[in-house]
């Protein structure tokens, strides 16, 4: 890993106590001073403590034990079943292993699409507003509305676009436009896939837009005047300037929106109303499935771990890979 | 104050900002005597319509008690969750509606005042109650874990027009009738039934009659659940046919969850609908009560051995009180105001449902004939859901199981007993 920054640091460190360099004029004087920088870290600690740490162990805790509606009262009556729950859910013989298997595909292809359709508009549009013209500003405010909307309002909009009687979308194709003979079904079937990717895609690319646009602005303009002159031309310029300078932006954004994908819930949640049909099953809504619906927290928990493992293998995997390639770069 | 000590106090103030933020202040429990919290469920056709029909019944009560009840209408997508989330935490409301299919599973949560004979003499008495209502107020042998509250059942709800217009002159008795009349009534855009098949509730309810019928049931004497027999495999079967081979539901029904099968009834798409107390909300969708006839809901030509004349689960609403009330006399005395002559016969009254209690039964509301129809099916052919602890996730499994079968049928895939046991095989292996 990285080895370049060590020398300048050498310059600037401080003698140790004890040794033949000179004194500093100003000493920390004992322990009370010492107290303060602790002090500024509290509130950050205890606010993690309490928001990330302690409830992630307490669904590890959750999910070694039977926890169902006879002992959800009072925690301490559940049985403890070790890692029955895991056995149980991630058995894939059984129909509760299959189907959260099936559920982690679906997972898995709907956020690699999402991400990379999100991608591929946001690089697109910025890339198109990047150089003023008017009317630039509105079009801008315009690509961000569907981020700026609430989750909630946004997607029921479209699931009530999407219904096959009396959806706009069907009215559009089949009653206007004459390209259908028969009324298609979005929201259930094989469809429900397809309209979740599009109602996904919707909502998360004005993210990319908004965070691939502010990294263009970084780019300076006489590295494309330096090309323009070598003759490049748009995709050149495209492929060898602006892509390897955002490279720091989308190695952030690409993370941050899997991650959001691979876990949305309100996306399916409202369009589906609670419970998706299996071709659009997300891992999230099969958890929520899984342990409210069913009150089994235990096997929701056990769900859960997993899916903690498996995302947090993941961004290790890929902040590895992408820290590796920059510093064969540097 | 220097710049140390200015540090020092920002860290502290910080510190315990964020303590205090943690606290929260989730406890909705009335904790003065003279206050209490109630979650009324979803009755009318609007949580705002329910708020504007109870605060006259919560003022008269503030009025004769001194206590001031707070209402909160929830929705029933998210009743049972706010339940379950109200047990676990011990905070939350005072008094509560549940639905009555609902109350073994709740009560097993031990999160519930247990109604032994004492406390059910501190809200009227035992015998006031109507017994079939009460029977669905928690686990056989144990003291029901809530009071009834409206009594309902399912009837079959028909368009007097449609079924002229098709010469047919009364309503099926039969299945077999109610599929042959439903092809009749199925053209010109329209349809011959009417089915909320995406709503797992809707659908289980359904799942429990038919398997009655076809003589099944879905938890065996230890309470071990028997999804995938062959009796139940039939009920399913049959009920899915209606939209998979008898054609006479519209496909787009495997998507209706929000009561759009009632509102199809209202405007004339669907000429049939097994609902429980439609007349109110069909009321409001502008529908006049002469325009549909009222009647029980049919049963098998001729039933296999073992199949039961049962054409209604026992319906309702039971009120609930949460143990951890700091105001249990209060919450007790609202239960009883709730339940007495007169609040039983304004409410159902509005709701059009029926009163839980022998003794409010005398107002000429009730004596019409949708009244008549549901008093009659309680009476004779109605049965309590099973009354286990599991009940509330056998509801989400084989009504979600049907959900996915429906949707099977709308996109015309073949809908066939093989692939019906293999999703209520799929649904049994889920419990635990």
């Amino acid at each position: 890993m990285a080895t370049s920054t060590t020398a300048p640091d050498a310059d600037r460190r401080e003698p140790r106590a004890g040794s033949p360099a000179r004194v500093p004029a100003r000493r920390p004087r004992g322990p009370r001073r010492s107290l303060l920088p602790y002090l500024l870290l509290a509130p950050a600690i205890v606010l993690e403590l309490a928001i990330h740490v302690i409830p992630m162990v307490v669904g590890v805790w959750m999910s070694l034990l039977e926890l169902t509606q006879f002992h959800i009262r009072d925690w301490s009556t559940a049985p403890f079943v070790g890692l029955e729950n895991y056995r149980a859910t991630l058995d894939l013989n059984s129909a509760a292993g299959k189907e959260l298997l099936h559920s982690f595909w679906v997972t898995l292809v709907y956020s690699l699409l999402s991400v990379g359709f999100a991608w591929l508009l946001g690089i697109s549009a910025a890339v198109v507003l990047q150089k003023p013209f008017r009317g630039r500003a509105i079009l801008r405010a315009l690509f961000l509305t569907p981020y700026a909307l609430p989750v909630y309002a946004a997607v029921i909009t479209w699931s009530f676009l999407l219904q096959r009687d009396t959806g706009l979308v069907n009215h559009v194709l089949v009653d206007q436009l004459g390209l259908l003979d028969d009324r298609p079904f979005w929201l259930i079937g094989d469809n429900s896939f397809w309209s979740l990717l599009v109602v996904s895609v919707w909502r998360n690319w004005p993210f990319a837009f908004l965070c691939l646009m502010a990294g263009l602005q970084n780019v300076p303009g006489e590295l494309y005047e330096a090309a323009a002159i070598d003759g490049a031309g748009f995709w050149r310029r495209l492929r060898s300037v602006t892509l390897p300078m955002l490279r720091p932006v989308n190695l952030v954004l690409l993370l941050v929106l899997f991650l959001w994908t691979f876990n949305d819930f309100n996306t399916p949640f409202v369009l589906f109303g609670g419970s998706a049909p299996e071709q659009a099953d997300l891992i999230s809504i099969h958890i929520y499935r899984s342990s409210f619906k069913t009150w089994d927290f235990g096997s929701g928990s056990a769900m859960s771990v997993a899916l903690l493992l498996f995302l947090l293998v993941v961004s290790a995997a890929y902040l590895l890979i992408t820290n590796r390639r920059r510093d064969d770069h540097a | 104050m220097s710049r140390r000590h200015l540090g020092i106090f920002t860290a502290a103030v910080l510190a315990a900002a964020s303590l205090t933020a943690c606290g929260g202040s989730g406890d909705d429990s009335a904790a003065s005597p003279k206050t209490l919290t109630y979650w009324a469920s979803n009755q009318g056709a609007s949580l705002e319509a329910d708020k504007t029909i109870l605060q006259p019944e919560l003022d008269k009560f503030e009025k004769q008690t001194g206590i001031k009840v707070t209402v909160e209408v929830v929705p029933w997508s998210d009743l049972l969750n706010r339940l379950l989330a109200a047990a676990t935490s011990g905070k939350g409301p005072d008094v509560v509606n549940i639905g009555n299919t609902w109350s073994a599973s709740l009560q097993a949560t031990g999160a519930l005042v247990e109604f032994d004979d004492a406390t059910l003499q501190a809200v009227g008495g035992k015998d006031r109650i109507v017994p079939a209502a009460l029977a669905a107020a928690g686990a056989p042998g144990k003291p029901p874990a809530a009071v009834p509250l409206y009594s309902m059942a399912y009837s079959l709800y028909y368009n007097k027009k449609s079924f002229a217009d098709a010469g047919i002159t009364a309503p099926p008795t039969t299945w077999e009738q109610l599929a042959e009349y439903g092809k009749k009534l199925s053209t010109g855009g329209k349809w011959g039934l009417a089915i909320e098949g995406a709503n797992p509730s809707e659908n289980a309810h359904h799942a429990f009659t038919f398997s009655q019928q076809y003589g099944g049931e879905w938890f065996d004497s230890a309470g071990k659940p028997t999804f995938d027999t062959p009796q139940n495999v039939s009920a399913i079967k049959r009920y899915i046919d209606f939209m998979a081979a008898d054609k006479i539901t519209n496909p787009s029904n495997a998507e209706y969850a929000q009561n759009q099968s009632v509102s199809d009834f209202a405007n004339g798409k669907a000429a049939m609908l097994l609902w429980q107390s439609a007349g109110s909300n069909l009321k409001t969708q502008n529908m006049p009560a002469d325009a549909y006839g009222v009647a029980p809901v049919p049963f098998l030509a001729s039933p296999p051995a073992g199949g039961k004349k049962i054409n209604s689960m026992v319906a309702g609403i039971n009120m609930a009180v949460f143990k951890h009330t700091k105001n249990k006399d209060g919450a007790l005395s609202f239960v009883k105001f709730m339940t007495s002559d007169e609040e039983q016969t304004i409410l159902n009254k509005t709701y059009g449902s029926l009163p839980a209690v022998k003794t409010a039964g005398s107002d000429p509301a009730f004596s019409a004939t949708e009244q008549k129809t549901i008093q009659e099916t309680l009476v004779t052919t109605a049965a309590p859901l099973p009354q286990v602890p599991e009940e509330s996730t056998f509801e989400t499994l084989v009504g979600t199981a049907m959900k996915e079968l429906f949707a099977d049928a709308a996109s015309g895939k073949p809908v066939t007993e093989a692939s019906v046991k293999a999703k209520l095989t799929d649904a049994q292996q889920k419990m635990r």
